[in-house]
């Protein structure tokens, strides 16, 4: 039994997307695609073990979640001639006949990050339905019980419903922003695997995966636009420092203190090859392929010390133009320190500071801190560094950051702690 | 975890092939790679010349320096023509993969999972592992 089970949960992982976009296509409501198709897994759970696997299982299915539609019609007494005619439509078609067209799955991966839903709710939708996790998976990934994913699923299916979301893409004016919604559910997946905001894990690889697997399905989808490119380029090329990025104890190593060489060169190769596909498109470089292209900069540099630290400030500046944003001015200041010294980059985040910008997170002290300390104006760095530490929501960056003040105090007047000046560069 | 799904083909198979329409051949593995690549779980993938007389060789480590020859093979003659390495989930998923591959009577897919950080703990001491180590206290000292 356990044996099928897995089975079941291996076809899903593959056919959910197929599955739920064809059964939305049908009852024009992903809700309700979704519970047909949950009611077909659980018969598959019956009749797999008896009469074996079929020969293809999607196929499978989806034939007996659309009889089930079907079915609930029938007793809903609504069968007008529409419902008649899939009826028939459903009879004639052998399992060798399913045909799912990606316009559907495309239309299904709007629905679930439709902006009517919260962001939680989009992704545990774009989980369960589009990735085809199981909700036990989804529920282990992100440290909750099964019985919270399982409702946030169930709400957001009734959100939908009731706000009568068509099962389609948007229209050409509301493309981008609800594209760009797409983009920013995949990688919050992402960023939440890549450095994991709160718990005591630093790096959760299988949601950055997830993410991975999502980014270059959607892109596959979506050949001709650059940024759904940039998006899987950028995550390629994090992801890539993956094994370098936790000691054996899982306490974090900066970037410029990881050893290169452990770096995965294929991924690497396949992010810059993803770069190279947004930029061939020619319409200029987005948010997202103006990260990857910094991604790029650290992926091609031998040594953090070989870095092109000017080239990774013109980007910043870039993105800066692009979609103003305090992180990314902290991030320029942190590149600016590298590449000119910690003076003018000082300056830089002083504005912020005088802007009252990123209140609250430990991000402005941390760099702050950092940059106070390379100046050797010590006392005021490690308090600046103890802010930030008090600030930090995940257990490994505040023990970093007390650690760095914890240096500075040993060491009386620090110049030029170069590598702590370079960790906030990334 | 990552999956290499390393394909083989027997001398039946290699004749099976030989009377088929290569271009269903190539049109058929084409359409499973798209399903891959749509399923976003293709890392890598690609096949090897089945030219072995003059473009492959064998190096044999039994002797120092290793002794490089024409072959054999191995008994079999089971040749290694093709790999891909794909994304999963489980060894369900790897499987329900490895069997939709259009191959034919004769051939095979042998499937293994790729090794990853996990395969190597315990052997913290090793060179490589140590010497990021030292690299680490040589740049907190500088």
């Amino acid at each position: 039994m356990d044996g099928i089970s897995a089975r079941v949960d291996a076809v899903w992982r593959i056919e959910s997307a197929r599955i739920v976009a064809t059964l939305a296509k049908m009852t024009g409501d992903v809700g309700a695609a979704e519970d047909l198709a949950q009611d077909a897994l659980v018969e598959a759970l019956r009749q797999w073990p008896r009469d074996g696997v079929p020969e293809n299982p999607g196929a499978w299915l989806t034939a007996v979640a659309k009889r089930r539609a079907i079915d609930q019609w029938r007793r809903k007494e609504r069968l007008d001639d529409r419902y008649r005619a899939m009826a028939s439509t459903l009879d004639e078609s052998a399992d060798d006949a399913w045909e799912p067209i990606d316009d559907d799955v495309l239309r299904l991966v709007f629905t679930a990050c439709h902006p009517v839903l919260s962001r939680e709710a989009q992704v545990a939708l774009t989980l369960r339905t589009v990735a085809g996790l199981s909700t036990e998976e989804i529920a282990r990934l992100y440290f909750v019980p099964v019985a919270t994913v399982q409702q946030r699923i169930v709400r957001a299916k009734k959100t939908i419903s009731a706000a009568r979301v068509p099962f389609d893409t948007p229209e050409p004016s509301e493309w981008k922003e609800r594209l760009a919604g797409v983009l920013s559910v995949i990688y919050l997946v992402f960023t939440e695997g890549y450095a994991a905001t709160s718990g005591t894990d630093w790096i959760r690889t299988d949601l950055a995966n997830e993410a991975l697997r999502l980014g270059r399905m959607v892109a596959s989808l979506l050949p001709r636009e650059p940024e759904v490119h940039a998006l899987v380029a950028l995550m390629e090329l994090q992801a890539a420092r993956f094994p370098s990025r936790t000691r054996a104890d899982g306490t974090p190593i900066l970037l410029t203190e990881q050893d290169r060489t452990r770096w995965d060169r294929a991924q690497i190769l396949r992010g810059r090859a993803a770069l190279a596909r947004a930029d061939a498109l020619g319409s200029g470089r987005g948010p997202y392929a103006l990260q990857a292209a910094i991604a790029e900069v650290h992926a091609l540099a031998p040594t953090p010390e070989e870095t092109d630290w000017p080239r990774i400030v013109l980007l910043y500046e870039a993105l800066g133009r692009l979609a103003p944003n305090p992180v990314v001015e902290l991030n320029r200041a942190a590149a600016v320190a590298m590449a000119t010294g910690p003076a003018t980059a000082l300056q830089i985040v002083d504005e912020l500071v005088e802007q009252g910008a990123l209140r609250g997170s430990h991000l402005l002290p941390g760099v702050r801190g950092e940059l106070l300390g390379q100046l050797g104006r010590t006392d005021e760095a490690i308090s600046e560094l103890q802010s930030a530490a008090a600030l930090a929501g995940n257990e490994r960056e505040r023990d970093v950051l007390l650690e760095k003040a914890a240096r500075l105090r040993a060491s009386g007047i620090r110049d030029g702690d170069a590598a702590a000046r370079r960790d906030a560069a990334e | 975890m990552k999956y290499m799904l390393i394909m083989r083909a027997t001398d039946d198979a290699k004749k099976a092939y030989k009377e088929m329409d290569f271009n269903e051949v190539i049109t058929k593995m084409g359409q499973y790679n798209e399903q891959l690549i749509k399923a976003g779980v293709l890392l890598a993938g690609d096949g090897l010349s089945d030219d072995v007389e003059t473009t492959g060789f064998v190096v044999d480590f039994s002797s120092t320096p290793p002794a490089v020859t024409d072959g054999p093979y191995g008994e079999t003659h089971e040749l290694f023509n093709g790999f891909w390495i794909i994304q999963v989930n489980s060894k369900e998923e790897a499987a329900e993969w490895a069997s939709r591959c259009p191959l034919g009577p004769g051939s095979k897919l042998e499937v293994r999972r790729v090794t990853d950080e996990s395969d190597f703990a315990g052997f913290e001491d090793n060179e490589y592992l140590q010497k990021e180590v030292e690299w680490r206290k040589a740049a907190e000292n500088a």
